[in-house]
C-alpha cells in the first residue's frame, strides 16, 4: 500500500470445486503484490486453494435501489458463533 | 554427535533469522508488509521448532526450548548472514532473498535425505520457502527498478551483505560425512544454481552483482559476528533469569 | 423522505450498504468509530510487539507473533470497511498522526513484564470481545461483516492470555507475583475501555438509534466484569477492587468507581505511552516512504510496458 496505491477486491476459493467467494479487499501496487497481500491477509488459517484479485475499479455493480426487484439480498444473514461466554466450572481455559 | 550438530546448524539459521524478522512487527513500511514479514518469521520459527524437536530427540536430555534458550553464543551454528541487523527494509529484503534462494536449493536436496525426519521437515519447509523466495525476489525487483533512491539503497544492501554469501557453499568434515551417508547436502553443488537465480534477478532489477571479495566464515564452529551476542541476550533473558520457571 | 426510509431500514434490522443513502451524521459517526477501531488494532500491535523478542518459549513466541499479526489483519479489515464510506487510508493515517482521530486508551499503558502479555490477552482482548460480539449486529454492512470475521479470529487471543496468567499463577512465587502485578496494573484501564458512563456519553443516543451500537457502555462493562471475576478466582488471582461484590438482587457484580481523572487524562493525550505510540507509528510510516514510492514507481513502469 502506498500513498496512492490501488484497491483490489479479493475472491477466495477455499476448496477445489467450490466457487470463489468475496473475502474483502487489499491495497497493492502491482498484481503480484495484490496476490501476496491477499494470501497473507485472508488465508492465514489455510482458508484458500485459489485466489483471484481484481482491481476495484473494474467491478461493475447494480444499484441497490433495484433491490427486491433485482435480487433477494442475502448478505444480512448472521453466522452462528462459538459462544465466548460459557466457561466450564473449574476449567483453566475459557 | 555429527547428526545433532548438522541438525542444529539448520535449526539455528531458522531461529535466528526468524528472531530478526519478528522485530519488524509494527514497523513495516505498510501494514500489509508488516503481516507478510510476520508470516515469514512464523514460518521460520515453525521450521526451527521442528528441527530443534528433532535435535532434542537425538540428544536425549535437552528439550527444544533448552536448545533455543540455554546455549551460549559459541554453541550456535546459524549462518552469519542471519544474525545481521535488520537495517532498513532493503537490507532485510536482500538478506532474505540471499537466504531464501539458498534455503530453497538446500531443502530441495535435503527432501531426499536418507534421514526420514530431515526429509519430512525439508518437504514441508520447501513449500513455505518457495513463498519466501517469491516474496523477497518481488521486492528486490521492485526496489531495484523502482526509484533512483530505492535502487541506490538496495545496491548498497547487496554490496554490504555480499561478504556473508560465501558460507552457504562451504563443506567441512561434518558436511562431507553427512553427504557421504546420503543424509546431508553437498553445499558447494548449490552454488551455480544460486548464482543463476541471483544473477537473473539482479539483471531484471537494474542491479549490479557485487564483486567477490573477502567472505566471512566460521559459523559452522560457532564463530560469529558481534551481533549474535546481543540478539541472544534479548531472546534468552527470561528463561535464564528464572531458571526454575515453566512458562 | 430519505431519512424516513433510512430509519425504517434500521428499525427493521436491514443492513445499510455503501451505496445506500445515509444521513451525513451517520456517515461521519461511522467514519470516526470504524477508523478509531482500526487505529486501535494497529497501535495495539506495539505494546504486545514489545515482548515478541523476549517470549520465554518457542511456543509462546509463535503464538504471540500470530496474535499480533491477527491484529494487523483486523486493522486492515477495518480500514477497508471505513474506506467504503468515502475516505482514503491516507487521510485516515493522517488523522491519526495529527491526533484528530483517537485509538483505544488502553494501548497508552506500557507492557513492563511478560505477565502483561497474559493480562492483555485475558482482559484487554476479553473486553474487546464483549464489545465486538455486540458490534456484529451493527447496522452498517461492511462494519458488521468485518466484525464477524474479527470475532471468528479473536477466540484464541483471549485464551492465550488467560493460559499465560493461569500458568504463572500456579508457577513459582516470582511468577505468581508477576501475574498479580500485571492484573493490578491492567484491571482498571481494561474497565475504562468501555468508555464513560452512559450518562456522560453524548454520542450514545444517536449510536443506539441508528443501531451502530447495540448495547451501551455500562451494559457492556457490566457484562465484562461479570464474566471475568470468576475467571480470576479460578486461577487464584485477586482483582484490585475492594468494592467488588456480588449483588444478589441485581444479579450482577457491584464494583468501585473508576478514576475518571486518569481516564480523561489518558484520553486527552497525557498517558504514559501516548507520545511513544504515536511517534513509533509516525517513524515507521516515514521510514517506509521510500519503499512505498518505489513500489508505486515500479508499478507505473509495468503499466507503460
Amino acid at each position: 500500500m502506498t500513498d496512492n496505491s490501488t484497491i483490489w477486491e479479493v475472491f477466495i476459493q477455499s476448496k477445489n470445486g467450490l466457487a470463489h467467494k468475496h473475502a474483502g479487499n487489499v491495497h497493492a501496487d502491482d498484481k503480484e503484490m495484490a496476490l501476496q497481500n491477499a494470501r497473507d491477509l485472508y488465508t492465514r488459517r489455510n482458508e484458500g486453494s485459489c485466489i483471484w484479485v481484481v482491481k476495484s475499479e473494474h467491478i461493475v455493480s447494480s444499484e441497490s435501489e433495484d433491490g427486491e426487484a433485482f435480487f433477494d439480498p442475502s448478505n444480512d444473514k448472521m453466522y452462528r458463533h462459538p459462544t465466548f461466554y460459557t466457561m466450564p466450572d473449574g476449567s483453566k481455559h475459557i | 554427535m555429527d547428526l545433532l550438530k548438522y541438525t542444529l546448524r539448520i535449526a539455528d539459521s531458522s531461529i535466528i533469522l526468524g528472531q530478526r524478522l519478528s522485530s519488524w512487527c509494527s514497523k513495516g513500511p505498510t501494514l500489509e508488509e508488516d503481516i507478510a514479514l510476520s508470516n515469514l518469521s512464523l514460518d521460520l520459527f515453525g521450521q526451527a521448532n521442528s528441527l530443534l524437536e528433532y535435535a532434542s530427540e537425538l540428544d536425549g536430555t535437552k528439550s527444544a526450548d533448552d536448545f533455543a534458550f540455554k546455549r551460549n553464543e559459541r554453541e550456535f551454528y546459524n549462518l552469519q548472514l542471519t544474525e545481521q541487523l535488520n537495517g532498513h527494509f532493503g537490507d532485510t529484503i536482500v538478506r532474505h532473498f540471499f537466504f531464501s534462494v539458498y534455503s530453497f536449493l538446500f531443502y530441495s536436496k535435503l527432501s531426499n535425505s536418507k534421514d526420514e525426519t530431515l526429509a519430512a521437515i525439508s518437504t514441508k519447509s520447501l513449500k513455505e520457502i518457495k513463498y519466501h523466495l517469491t516474496h523477497s525476489k518481488s521486492w528486490v525487483i521492485r526496489l531495484g527498478d523502482g526509484t533512483e533512491e530505492s535502487n541506490k539503497r538496495i545496491q548498497k544492501s547487496l554490496n554490504d551483505l555480499w561478504q556473508f554469501t560465501g558460507e552457504f557453499f562451504e563443506m567441512d568434515d561434518i558436511d562431507q560425512k553427512m553427504y557421504k551417508e546420503g543424509i546431508g547436502v553437498n553445499n558447494s553443488s548449490l552454488k551455480s544454481e544460486w548464482d543463476k537465480i541471483v544473477n537473473t534477478t539482479l539483471k531484471e532489477s537494474n542491479l549490479i552483482r557485487p564483486e567477490d571479495g573477502y567472505m566471512q566464515s566460521g559459523s559452522k564452529n560457532g564463530m560469529h559476528t558481534e551481533h549474535l551476542g546481543h540478539l541472544l541476550s534479548e531472546m534468552q533473558f527470561l528463561p535464564r533469569a528464572y531458571p526454575d520457571a515453566k512458562w | 423522505m430519505n431519512e424516513l426510509i433510512f430509519q425504517e431500514r434500521i428499525d427493521s434490522e436491514r443492513k445499510i450498504e455503501p451505496k445506500d443513502w445515509m444521513p451525513d451524521d451517520y456517515r461521519k459517526h461511522l467514519i470516526r468509530q470504524i477508523s478509531q477501531h482500526a487505529h486501535s488494532e494497529v497501535i495495539g500491535m506495539q505494546p504486545e510487539g514489545n515482548w515478541i523478542s523476549r517470549a520465554p518459549s518457542l511456543r509462546a513466541k509463535m503464538i504471540l507473533l500470530a496474535k499480533v499479526q491477527d491484529e494487523a489483519g483486523h486493522g486492515l479489515y477495518l480500514y477497508s470497511a471505513c474506506e467504503t464510506l468515502g475516505i482514503s487510508r491516507e487521510e485516515l493515517v493522517s488523522q491519526l498522526h495529527q491526533e484528530k482521530a483517537k485509538y483505544s486508551s488502553i494501548f497508552n499503558y506500557p507492557t513492563l513484564s511478560w505477565a502483561d502479555m497474559g493480562a492483555i490477552g485475558w482482559l484487554v482482548d476479553g473486553a474487546a470481545i464483549v464489545n465486538q460480539v455486540s458490534l456484529q449486529r451493527t447496522s452498517y454492512g461492511p462494519y458488521s461483516r468485518g466484525m464477524i470475521k474479527i470475532c471468528k479470529e479473536e477466540s484464541f487471543h483471549q485464551r492465550q492470555g488467560y493460559e499465560i496468567m493461569a500458568e504463572m499463577a500456579k508457577g513459582t512465587s516470582e511468577q505468581k507475583e508477576m501475574a498479580q502485578d500485571a492484573l493490578n496494573r491492567f484491571w482498571w484501564p481494561s474497565i475504562m475501555m468501555f468508555g464513560p458512563h452512559d450518562a456522560d456519553s453524548p454520542r450514545t443516543g444517536n449510536a443506539m438509534k441508528w443501531k451502530i451500537k447495540r448495547q451501551t457502555n455500562d451494559e457492556l462493562r457490566q457484562s465484562f466484569i461479570d464474566k471475568t471475576v470468576h475467571q480470576a478466582e479460578i486461577i487464584g488471582l485477586t482483582i484490585p477492587d475492594p468494592e467488588l461484590k456480588w449483588n444478589e438482587e441485581r444479579g450482577h457484580y457491584d464494583f468501585g468507581e473508576m478514576n475518571w481523572d486518569e481516564f480523561w487524562n489518558v484520553v486527552n493525550g497525557n498517558g504514559p505511552c501516548n507520545k511513544q505510540r504515536l511517534d513509533h507509528h509516525k517513524k515507521a510510516h516515514e521510514e517506509g516512504r521510500w519503499v512505498r514510492e518505489a513500489a508505486t514507481s515500479y508499478a507505473q513502469k509495468q503499466l507503460k510496458k
